[in-house]
């Protein structure tokens, strides 16, 4: 990747489709079906809990969907690189999803169970760590991750180790002072930090054109002297391949800014309507470009799956969703008396 | 046993710590190649090198975050806030987000940080360089505080604090950096956080302080000495965990209580250990719990006339007392 104070963008495909031709860099077509199948499991789980919240069953869930190719995209590089660790946001559902949960784990942890492998049940879903997956969000400020995730490509440094650190984060977030921060850190010291900026235009219902004049995110990387580059964000392969780009050039030289071009088909939560601020048909439009749909055409065309296949995995998938489900529906919720644990670290 | 200046014991704190554990570092304004505006890290990039101190853009929420994430990293970061004044922009990643990591995953994140602030006035530093911000943390469950007078307090203390696995909030009362003298070990040590200390034994009354006040309240205890009252001075020298079997014993020794600080009266640090004596010592009381403590003025004014009227000086400590020994 050249290191250049500029921006280029890939120009999004014209029709509607996937990245076509070979098989990307890397990848096996077993990592692509794998990968089909994850984004399918979390799109499953995603609607069940949409539907669980109207059941008074979850509290509040904020979707992944219409993000998922950006999130799983990257996820895909960062685990075939090996030696990435993340710090995702609170829209990063199919992300925290794909990156190895149960959907059991996911399921517990959208009902507050004690089973919630992130917090126990402490925080909302999704939030507090996932060690295992090496993953950590604390908390709901946004940007706030952005700092913590420089400071800790930092602390990877000064222990010898390789580690790429990415963090996730909406454009919304761009508008915080610490995104400027934490960019300005990571370039000053050259860290290995590839941020990435899932861009569906909104925050909450505030549209890009009152967050900011740029029309790209990516354009603000040259201000800190490291490339930026827009990407589309609905193609699984091209954000896999831009991030491995990003990997490689972040290990060598320092930070990357990625923006993946997403279209957030839900509302911002399950508290939030969009009907009162987003235009007509935008939604409907924007699922045209349906990454589930999308993809699985794409892996067809290549070879890689059958319609068969995509149906079976559909049901396993849903099938999944269900015991998931119940299984948590059942399970315990934290013990009052947890709630003075770990306030302190021994 | 030598004798040091506060400033020097904390230097040799993070010195010794620096040595003995390669996790730990410092990042803030002019921490490195200046050594510190009040020179606490003086020689420190020069031995430790840049990478381990570390001259920060200025820009506090980044300095505190940037800690923040190295700790999740396993390192002990120390970052400075170069006065306390300067700590608001970044007190979501503290009170936000460092607090709330260990109990926001279950313990699975632990927060192995010191933020060390320079605070206090007395210094003429008006309302940008003067501020008590003890309350803020002392209130957020999740962090601890410690505010030593002494040298040799804290030297121990700041060990401790740096070898702890939560976030502490290190209070550094700017005045005393080169006022405060006393011996310091030569050899290794450190003090518990969480346990106050006798400063001054004493039977008639209790006067407990913490910070530059602590040496007013020893001053004002001498003077009340002399017209036989005999006064026990308690160093709370950790604000949180506050030592209650301590603060209670004395209490009910003594069986009158005054408070004394020069953070804002309404709502500090001294409302709780007024608090707590009314609710846990109630039938050892002589007296109403006196509190003498910074007016609530946003921070001490510049000029001298006002700097004075805000100070809880030894006169108006020890003119308190006598009333509180008279009741």
């Amino acid at each position: 990747m050249p290191r250049k104070p500029t921006t280029r963008t890939r120009a999004n495909s014209s029709n509607g489709a996937n990245s076509q031709a070979k098989l990307p860099k890397g990848l096996k077509a077993s990592d692509l079906v794998d990968y089909y199948t994850r984004l399918v499991q979390a799109r499953s789980l995603d609607e069940r809990i949409w539907m669980l919240n109207r059941l008074g069953k979850v509290p509040i869930a904020a979707s992944s969907q219409g993000h998922e190719a950006a999130q799983l995209g990257s996820l895909l590089a960062a685990e075939k690189d090996g030696d990435c660790f993340l710090f995702p946001y609170y829209r990063d559902l199919a992300l925290k999803v794909a990156a190895g949960l149960s959907p059991v784990q996911v399921m517990m942890s959208f009902m507050g169970k004690a089973g919630d492998p992130y917090s126990h049940g402490r925080q909302f879903p999704l939030q507090g760590a996932d060690l295992p997956h090496k993953i950590i969000q604390i908390s709901n400020v946004v940007a706030a991750g952005l700092t913590q995730s420089v400071g800790y490509a930092l602390a990877c440094r000064m222990a010898g180790d390789e580690t790429v650190v990415l963090v996730y984060f909406g454009d919304g977030a761009t508008s915080q002072g610490e995104t400027h921060e934490a960019m300005n850190f990571a370039s000053i010291h050259k860290l290995p930090v590839i941020f990435i900026c899932e861009n569906n235009r909104y925050a909450i219902s505030t549209p890009q054109s009152a967050q900011m004049v740029v029309e790209e995110v990516a354009s603000r990387a040259a201000s800190y002297g490291f490339p930026g580059f827009t990407v589309d964000g609905m193609d699984l392969i091209q954000c896999y391949e831009a991030t491995r780009e990003a990997i490689t050039h972040a290990r060598a030289q320092g930070p990357v800014l990625l923006e993946m071009m997403v279209k957030r088909f839900m509302s911002h939560t399950t508290d939030d309507d969009d009907r009162r601020y987003r235009p007509e048909g935008e939604v409907e439009r924007a699922r045209e470009r349906d990454p589930v749909i999308t993809f699985a055409r794409t892996l067809i065309e290549e070879g890689m799956l059958t319609q068969k296949m995509v149906d079976e995995i559909a049901a396993e998938t849903l099938r999944s969703t269900d015991e998931a489900t119940d299984v948590a529906d059942v399970s315990s919720p934290p013990d009052a008396s947890n709630l003075h644990d770990s306030v302190y670290s021994p | 046993m030598a004798v040091k200046s506060v400033i020097e014991a904390v230097r040799e704190a993070i010195r010794e710590e620096m040595e003995r554990d390669s996790k730990v570092f410092v990042i803030g304004e002019d921490v490195g190649i200046r050594g510190g505006v009040f020179l606490a890290t003086q020689g420190l990039a020069e031995e430790f090198g840049n990478n381990r101190v570390i001259d920060a853009p200025l820009a506090e929420a980044s300095i505190m975050g940037i800690a923040l994430g190295a700790a999740f990293r396993g390192m002990r970061p120390i970052p400075e806030v170069q006065f306390s004044d300067f700590v608001w922009p970044s007190v979501n990643q503290l009170i936000g987000e460092a607090a709330r990591t260990c109990y926001g995953t279950n313990g699975a994140v632990p927060v192995p940080m010191v933020i060390r602030m320079p605070y206090g006035g007395g210094i003429r530093g008006g309302l940008f360089h003067s501020q008590n911000v003890e309350t803020h943390f002392f209130h957020t469950p999740g962090l601890k505080v410690v505010a030593p007078c002494t040298p040799y307090d804290a030297k121990g203390l700041l060990k401790s604090a740096i070898r702890d696995n939560n976030p502490v909030v290190f209070l550094e009362h700017k005045k005393t950096y080169r006022l405060v003298r006393g011996e310091v070990p030569d050899e290794e040590y450190t003090l518990p956080i969480g346990k106050a200390d006798v400063k001054r034994q004493g039977s008639n009354l209790t006067v407990v302080s913490y910070g530059l006040t602590l040496h007013y309240c020893l001053e004002a205890a001498e003077e009340l000495a002399a017209e036989g009252v005999d006064v026990e001075v308690l160093d709370l020298r950790t604000l949180s965990p506050l030592d209650t079997a301590t603060i209670l014993e004395s209490v009910k020794k003594t069986g009158r209580l005054a408070v004394v600080h020069e953070d804002n009266i309404t709502g500090g640090v001294g409302a709780e250990v007024a608090a707590l004596a009314a609710g846990q010592a109630f039938e050892y009381l002589d007296a109403p719990i006196a509190r003498i403590c910074g007016p609530d003025v946003p921070t001490m004014p510049f000029a001298q006339t006002l700097e004075d009227a805000y100070m809880p000086t030894s006169d108006k400590i020890a003119e308190g007392l006598r009333r509180l020994a008279a009741y």
